[in-house]
Formats: C-alpha cells, sequence, structure tokens
C-alpha cells in the first residue's frame, strides 16, 4: 500500500516525454511578423499544448515557470505557411469513366509519407490544400491537412472523422485541360452546360431531402456526389475551382451566381484583365507565380503582376504552389516576387498565411501568431522575401518537425542523391495541376 | 581650328546619342549609324570648305578628333554603377563604363579616371554587371504556345541527326526572347534540345534582332546529344542505355572514316559529301564541342568514357547526380552546364540539389547555368533566377554571377567578346536597383551592344 505513490510518481516520470509538448516552449529575442498586427521587433513567442500562449515584446511576455527558454535572437518568426493548392502526397482523384466524380475524395489515397510532404515542410508549409486534378469538370473531393508528424493520413486530418464531417473542399476545373472526347466536354460551352446541369440535379436533390425532412418516405436514395454537392450549395464546402483564361474566370463567377456556392477561384492566370469583376463578386484568388509565361496556351498571358493588381482591386489574394508545379521549397519565393511585381510586404506575408487560412475556412486556427490560435510557426534565418532566406524550422502545433540542423532533414530542404522518388509531374490526370491536362 | 572640329566632334557625339540610342532594333541602330557616318562625310567638309580648307586640311580636320581626342567622338553610353561587376577583378565601387559607337567597351574604372564625354547619355544604376548569358537553352526553337507548329527544338525522325542547324529554326521574334532579355540575359546559347543522341547544332546569339542574322553570334557552336533513357521515350532504338552508347560510338566511327576517304588526295576517290557525317567531324576535329546531357552517375561516366575514346572537346549538360564524380571531372577537365537549380526533382533529376554549383565550382570546376528544356510550365527559365538559387545554397555571390556571364562565355567559347566588361568587349550591360540575386531587386536596363534593349524596372 505504501509503495503505490511511487508507483504513481514512477508512472508520471515514464510518461514526461510524451508530455513533453506539454512543456512551454518560449522563443525569445526574434524578430516576429505575426501577422495579423506589426513587426515586434524584439519578440518574444510562447507555445504550449499546441498553442500559442503569448507573442509581444520580449520582456513583456510572462515566460511561464518551467518552460524551455530559446534564443532566437538574429532569427526572424512568422506563421506557418499555408499552400492552398498542391498536389504533394502522390494522391490521385477521379478516374477516366467520366468527367465529373464529386463523389470521389482525394483523402483515400494519400500517402503522408512522401517525400514531397517531407519537401513541403522543408519548405516552411504547414497546412495545406490537398487537391486532385484538373483533367475533370469537378475530379473529386480536396483534403484540408495539417502537415503534423504522422504516420496516418488521420494523424494529418483537419477535420476528425471523415465519416461524419467535410474534410475539405470541391475542385473543379473548366478551360482546356478538362476537354476530351465525350463524355469528356469537347467545348466551353459544353462544360459549363454539363455542369450546370449536375448543379440543378443537387438543387432537385436537395429539395426532396428538404420534404423527407416532414415525410422520411420521401428520402432520396443516398448519393455520394449528390451530397458532396448539397453541402456545396448549402456553402458548407467550398469550391476550389481551376481556371486561367479571363473568360473561363467569368464563366466560373457565373456559376457561382447561379447557385451560390462558397468559391476560390485557382491559378486565375489572366486574372489580371477582369480583377474588377473578381472583386465585384467578392470571390478570393489563390494564385500561382511561374518564372515564365506560356508552356499550355492558357498560361500565356501569366503575370508576375497578377497579386499586385488583384490586391489592389481589393481581391483576397493567397499564392499557392501547385506542387509540382511549383516546388514546395520555393513558397516563400513565390510571394517575394510578387513583392517584386508590385505586392506590398505585409499582403505578400498575408498571401501566404492568413489569406488561404480564410479561403480554408481555418482562420479561426491558424494564419497568424496570436495567442490561442495552433503554435504553427517557422523560424527563419533573415528576411522572408530574401533569396538567401532559409526555413531553419518548422513548427506544427508547437511540435519541431522540419529542423535544418537535422542532417536527415536539410536533406529534403537541399536535394539529395537518390532522395526523391522517381515520379514524373503531370504523367496523369490526377497529378500536378497545371500539369493535369491529357 | 583644334577647337572647331572638336565642336564637330561633339556635335557628331549628340548626333549619335539622338539617332542610335532610342532605336529599338540593333539593325536599324546600325543603319543610321552609317547614314550618320555618310552625312558626316558629306556636310562637315562642306562646312569647312565654307572657310575656305582645301581638301587636304579638311581629311586633317576629320582625323584630329580621332587622333587627339578619341574619346570625345566615341562614347554613345555611359554607365555609372554604386557597385560595378565586371567578371574582370573585384567589383569596382562608383564605377563606370563608357560604350563607344561601335558597341564596344572602350574604358571601365572607377568614376574618377573614367572622363564621360560631354553630351553623352548616362545612366546610372545601383548595381551593374555584364549582360548575362545563358549557357544552355533551347528558346527560339522552342516557344511559348508549346504546340507543335512553335516546337522545333527536337526533330524525332531519327535519333541521330547533327546536320539539323540552329540558324534554320530561330525565332528571333519569339516572345520568350524578349522575356529572357527583359531579366538581363543578353547572350543565349540557344539550338537543339535533350532528347537524341544526337539532335542537331547549337548557336550562340544576343537577344536581339528581328532575323537570326541579326541575333547571331556564331552560327554553330555545339553538337547537342543525349544519354539515358529518356532517347528511347522518343525513338525506337534506342531502347537502352548502353544501345544509346554503341550507336553513338559506330556514328563516330563512321565520321572517322568519311573523314580518311575525304582526305584521299585522289579526289574521285572521295566520297560524295555526307551533312550528317561532315558534321560529326567537325566535332571529331574540335570544330564544334560535344554538348552531352547526362544525368545520371552511369550516363555521366559514359559521356566521359566517349570522350577518353573520340578524343572530343566534351561539355557536360544537366548533370545532376556530377557531385558524385567531382573527382573525374576534375581529372577529364570537363566543364559543366549545370541544370537549372531549381529543376524539378522527378525523373533523371531526382537527385538534383540545391548545392551542386557551390560543390563543382569549389572543386575547380568551370560550371554554368542553364535555362535548359522545358516541356511544360514555365516554358524557360531564367537563368538569373537559378544563380540566385545557387548563390542561396553555398555558392558566392561572385560565384554565382559567374555562372551566368564569364564562364558561361567560356563555356560556350565566346569570352573574349562577352561575359566581363573590359574594353573591346561588347557592351552589355545589365542595370539593377539592388543585389541582382534578391527576389525583390529589379532588373532596370538592359543594354546590348551599347543600345538599351530593355527599360522599366522589373
Amino acid at each position: 500500500m505504501l509503495i503505490r505513490p511511487w508507483l504513481l510518481l514512477l508512472t508520471s516520470l515514464a510518461t514526461a516525454p510524451l508530455a513533453a509538448q506539454e512543456r512551454p516552449v518560449a522563443l525569445t529575442g526574434a524578430r516576429i511578423f505575426p501577422v495579423s498586427g506589426p513587426v515586434i521587433e524584439n519578440g518574444t513567442l510562447v507555445v504550449q499544448g499546441g498553442k500559442i500562449v503569448a507573442v509581444g515584446r520580449t520582456g513583456s511576455v510572462r515566460i511561464p515557470d518551467g518552460a524551455e527558454v530559446r534564443d532566437a535572437r538574429g532569427k526572424i518568426l512568422i506563421p506557418g505557411l499555408v499552400d492552398t493548392h498542391s498536389h504533394i502526397g502522390d494522391g490521385d482523384g477521379g478516374d477516366r469513366s467520366a468527367p465529373i466524380q464529386g463523389d470521389v475524395r482525394v483523402l483515400d489515397a494519400i500517402d503522408v509519407g512522401s517525400d514531397n510532404v517531407k519537401r513541403a515542410r522543408a519548405g516552411g508549409i504547414t497546412t495545406v490544400n490537398i487537391m486532385p486534378g484538373s483533367g475533370h469538370l469537378m475530379s473529386g473531393q480536396t483534403a484540408y491537412l495539417k502537415l503534423r508528424l504522422g504516420k496516418s493520413i488521420n494523424d494529418l486530418l483537419y477535420c476528425s472523422d471523415p465519416l461524419t464531417e467535410i474534410c475539405g473542399g470541391l475542385k473543379m476545373a473548366n478551360g482546356t485541360n478538362p476537354r476530351g472526347a465525350p463524355p469528356w466536354p469537347g467545348t466551353r460551352a459544353k462544360a459549363a452546360a454539363l455542369v450546370r446541369e449536375k448543379f440543378l440535379k443537387a438543387v432537385e436533390y436537395r429539395r426532396k431531402l428538404e420534404l423527407a425532412k416532414t415525410d422520411s418516405t420521401k428520402r432520396p436514395e443516398r448519393d455520394l456526389e449528390m451530397e458532396a454537392l448539397v453541402q456545396v450549395l448549402d456553402g458548407k464546402r467550398t469550391v476550389h475551382f481551376h481556371t486561367h483564361r479571363y473568360d473561363d474566370i467569368l464563366t466560373v463567377l457565373r456559376l457561382k451566381q447561379e447557385f451560390g456556392f462558397k468559391l476560390v477561384l485557382h491559378h486565375v492566370s489572366e486574372g489580371w484583365k477582369v480583377a474588377r469583376e473578381i472583386a465585384a463578386a467578392g470571390v478570393p484568388c489563390s494564385i500561382i507565380l511561374i518564372d515564365a509565361p506560356g508552356g499550355k496556351l492558357e498560361a500565356i498571358n501569366l503575370r508576375m503582376e497578377t497579386g499586385a493588381v488583384l490586391d489592389s482591386a481589393g481581391v483576397l489574394v493567397a499564392y499557392h504552389t501547385d506542387d509540382g508545379i511549383t516546388d514546395s521549397r520555393f513558397f516563400l519565393r513565390s510571394a517575394a516576387l510578387g513583392v517584386r511585381a508590385g505586392m506590398s510586404r505585409a499582403r505578400a506575408l498575408e498571401a501566404l498565411t492568413i489569406a488561404g487560412a480564410k479561403m480554408l475556412d481555418l482562420d479561426d486556427r491558424i494564419g497568424t501568431l496570436t495567442a490561442g490560435k495552433d503554435a504553427d510557426f517557422l523560424v527563419l534565418s533573415g528576411d522572408p522575401f530574401s533569396t538567401y532566406t532559409h526555413v531553419e524550422e518548422t513548427w506544427v502545433e508547437g511540435t519541431r518537425v522540419f529542423d535544418r540542423s537535422r542532417p536527415e532533414d536539410r536533406q529534403y530542404a537541399t536535394g539529395g542523391f537518390r532522395l526523391m522518388r522517381d515520379f514524373e509531374a503531370g504523367d496523369d490526370d490526377g497529378d500536378a495541376d497545371l500539369g493535369g491536362g491529357r | 581650328m583644334s577647337r572647331g572640329s572638336a565642336n564637330a566632334g561633339a556635335i557628331g557625339a549628340r548626333l549619335i546619342n539622338q539617332l542610335v540610342i532610342p532605336t529599338p532594333s540593333t539593325a536599324r541602330g546600325r543603319d543610321l549609324r552609317g547614314s550618320l557616318g555618310s552625312r558626316l562625310r558629306s556636310e562637315i567638309p562642306r562646312s569647312l570648305r565654307a572657310l575656305g580648307m582645301t581638301r587636304s586640311w579638311w581629311v586633317v580636320a576629320l582625323a584630329a578628333p580621332v587622333l587627339f581626342r578619341p574619346l570625345t567622338l566615341a562614347a554613345q553610353l555611359a554607365v555609372k554603377a554604386d557597385t560595378l561587376y565586371t567578371m574582370a577583378g573585384a567589383p569596382i565601387p562608383n564605377g563606370v563604363v563608357l560604350v563607344g559607337p561601335d558597341g564596344k567597351v572602350q574604358q571601365v574604372g572607377p568614376a574618377a579616371t573614367v572622363h564621360i564625354p560631354r553630351g553623352t547619355r548616362t545612366l546610372t544604376a545601383r548595381i551593374v554587371t555584364p549582360g548575362l548569358i545563358d549557357a544552355r537553352s533551347v528558346v527560339g526553337l522552342a516557344g511559348a504556345l508549346n504546340t507543335p507548329a512553335d516546337q522545333d527544338q527536337l526533330e524525332t525522325s531519327d535519333p541521330i541527326q547533327p546536320e539539323l542547324r540552329a540558324v534554320d529554326a530561330y525565332d528571333a521574334q519569339e516572345r520568350l526572347v524578349a522575356w529572357l532579355r527583359s531579366f538581363g540575359v543578353t547572350t543565349i546559347h540557344t539550338g537543339h534540345g535533350p532528347g537524341a543522341l544526337m539532335s542537331g547544332q547549337t548557336m550562340v546569339v544576343k537577344t536581339r534582332g528581328n532575323t537570326v542574322a541579326e541575333a547571331l553570334v556564331d552560327s554553330a557552336t555545339m553538337v547537342a546529344m543525349t544519354l539515358g533513357p529518356t532517347v528511347g521515350e522518343r525513338f525506337k532504338s534506342p531502347g537502352t542505355r548502353s544501345k544509346g552508347v554503341a550507336m553513338l560510338r559506330a556514328a563516330f566511327l563512321k565520321a572517322k572514316d568519311y573523314a580518311r576517304k575525304q582526305a584521299d588526295p585522289d579526289s574521285t576517290k572521295r566520297p560524295a559529301r555526307d551533312l550528317k557525317l561532315e558534321t560529326v567531324v567537325r566535332v571529331l576535329d574540335g570544330r564544334l564541342a560535344a554538348l552531352i546531357t547526362a544525368h545520371e552517375i552511369s550516363e555521366i561516366e559514359a559521356a566521359l568514357r566517349l570522350q577518353r575514346e573520340f578524343g572530343f572537346r566534351l561539355v557536360l549538360d544537366g548533370a545532376s547526380e556530377s557531385y558524385m564524380l567531382i573527382d573525374e571531372l576534375k581529372r577529364a577537365g570537363v566543364p559543366v552546364i549545370l541544370h537549372p537549380t531549381m529543376i524539378r526533382n522527378t525523373g533523371e533529376a531526382r537527385s538534383a540539389s540545391l548545392e551542386t554549383a557551390a560543390r563543382l565550382h569549389d572543386a575547380g570546376i568551370t560550371v554554368a547555368l542553364e535555362s535548359g528544356y522545358e516541356g511544360y510550365v514555365p516554358k524557360t527559365r531564367v537563368v538569373l533566377f537559378e544563380a540566385a538559387m545557387a548563390a542561396a545554397n553555398g555558392l558566392s555571390r561572385e560565384a554565382a554571377l559567374a555562372t551566368i556571364t564569364i564562364d558561361a562565355a567560356r563555356i560556350i567559347g565566346q569570352d573574349r567578346r562577352v561575359g566581363s566588361l573590359e574594353a573591346g568587349k561588347d557592351g552589355d550591360l545589365v542595370l539593377f536597383d539592388g543585389d541582382p540575386f534578391e527576389y525583390t531587386s529589379h532588373v532596370c536596363t538592359v543594354v546590348i551592344e551599347g543600345k538599351v534593349v530593355s527599360e522599366g524596372c522589373r
């Protein structure tokens, strides 16, 4: 009997490593870009239990007793990056059986142990929207992931149960990628008509569901695709729409007007031509920055100025990697080149963090360094938009998931011999998105 | 009299500035310069004749400014820099470059040592570098549209076609050429791409002009060759790595035999001209270099083995696994045109490292960076950005700049003309508003042979 308290103590000691994340960590003396407010020159960030406990000027922030205090002088802290459009994890999506496959979930095919997931952590990405490809009008449901260290997709999903919750958005596309022989559309007008027909079916399905509320015998048979589209119609599932040419962008805005869904425009190569229209529709844009125009006809007028033009028109702008079109390791660079082409530094930093968080409806949890939010942050060696800056550490919910000083991590930042898996970007419709054509 | 001729010289310089500098196309610039010359010859003597001078006198009067005040007549453009990277010695603080009417650099040095003639158009920038060189591209043969109509970098009817000339397929007005120029690239080594055992020839052009003739620096520079499995994707044979090497060896042996027969003193015994073999002979005798695209270790080793067997001038291209063979490359003295730093880690380049340029450079291997070939988006890369990424990953700023200036010039055999700012070399310059490699810096003005070819910071 007397031994029991000792046993209890031993037990608690044994579990200490598991509880290590509960020990507060304080990074002091850093230059902090909270994104939610002005730069803090000599700042301290305190995290505990996976959350940000405090952020402020060093000295004015209370460091909890027992905290691991790390000297971060000379370092820059920014929120973890949010990539609103990526194809890491080697997932796929709809197959070649039909151009509209709203029932398909990319989360059923993601390998979270993939080397490109590690590469994304090396690039400072902590939240990612993994998309199926763009070779379909509707290629499937996307997955919002937090890049925690984990062995299973379940460890990384934002939703807690894929059976009962919405775990991402819906990927759609227009323009040339989803074109083909029937049943694929051969023209733009046909593509729009096919999508409208599908949404009209969903409207009808939703009406039946409404009727079934009073008379359960009228309940329609379960239809996985219709269920997803009803979520879209109800504004619970966001449509992520791949679109390049200005007229295709306007077609998407027309669809939104007709069916009232929640929408994020993706790529938006010619968005600079219709910035006013996009702003008037109140639709955010997730954009890509490419080093040169062309390579595909729809991207021939792509400009580095797109971010600045959309932003000054009042559009919410986020950058994305579309990994493997651009590499997750160079995500900061995309926004830096946006600054080169006229975007303000503050907006460019938002476009890597809080803007994307808003587009994924996760801005209550991530996107800024604010007390109460998830402890997702980066330790940078220098200014976020400098060529010479490296991501030294990536933290997700208070855990360091990338550490450049560890050789096994570092190689995912620099590349290494036979490190990356031998897969071809854009080799099928489920892969990289700009490359998703056939 | 000397005073009068000095004035005439100053007027001449002003005329040159007015007439030549705003001209968008070099060719037109050249025409105008020509007509200016004839105007000087026709008008100045007339005015001197009015002063009662004889023909022999005005010849002396015209010669005077050339003999005694050469810089007064000559300066076409002066460029002042807070920091001038000449790539021929240490950077010069507060430096000046003077470019003559022939488009050549006249003088380079600290501001205190360079006299800028009155009336010379003068540009100022924080940083000035030589015009950038893309050491291996397909731009101009490959266009931005990426449709069969504008893709001429690879002919797939036969895996060995060294006779294909780059000059016969180059579109000087391709928008990707203008894109590269706007980011400071003034010289490109472009031509047939990777993907065939011998895909064709390459050439060197300036990123200017409306025709290949106006752009041309060197019409035939190298023969592009590729080792490895990507060749098999497009041709029935070779289907393996070793078959590709066997086919190349057979081609070289055949060319040797052809050369021997062509040298027969009895002209009736010489074989008929064969464009294919002629070109391979030019590789064997060193007039053209062999540009071998090889990524994996076994392919790079095969390239070195071929070089040892046939003794050609080898330039390695791509070479993403070259950091595993540094000693071998050093021993062979082979320069490397390295893949774009940000190449995708897929396929043959899955082992690519951001630090390769630094590792090769540190070992003393001559390295240049390239835009290479892109099959999709982006349709070209920009060597300024690729060198920046190398500079962020172990290469010093100046060594990184060398990969896209003087070292690139050396590898493509044009270092007597381009790649550094030295008297007598081409007046190709890039004006930056900050560190050339910072993402947020801008290329503000690009000059080719003394003429502004791109303006507006971007």
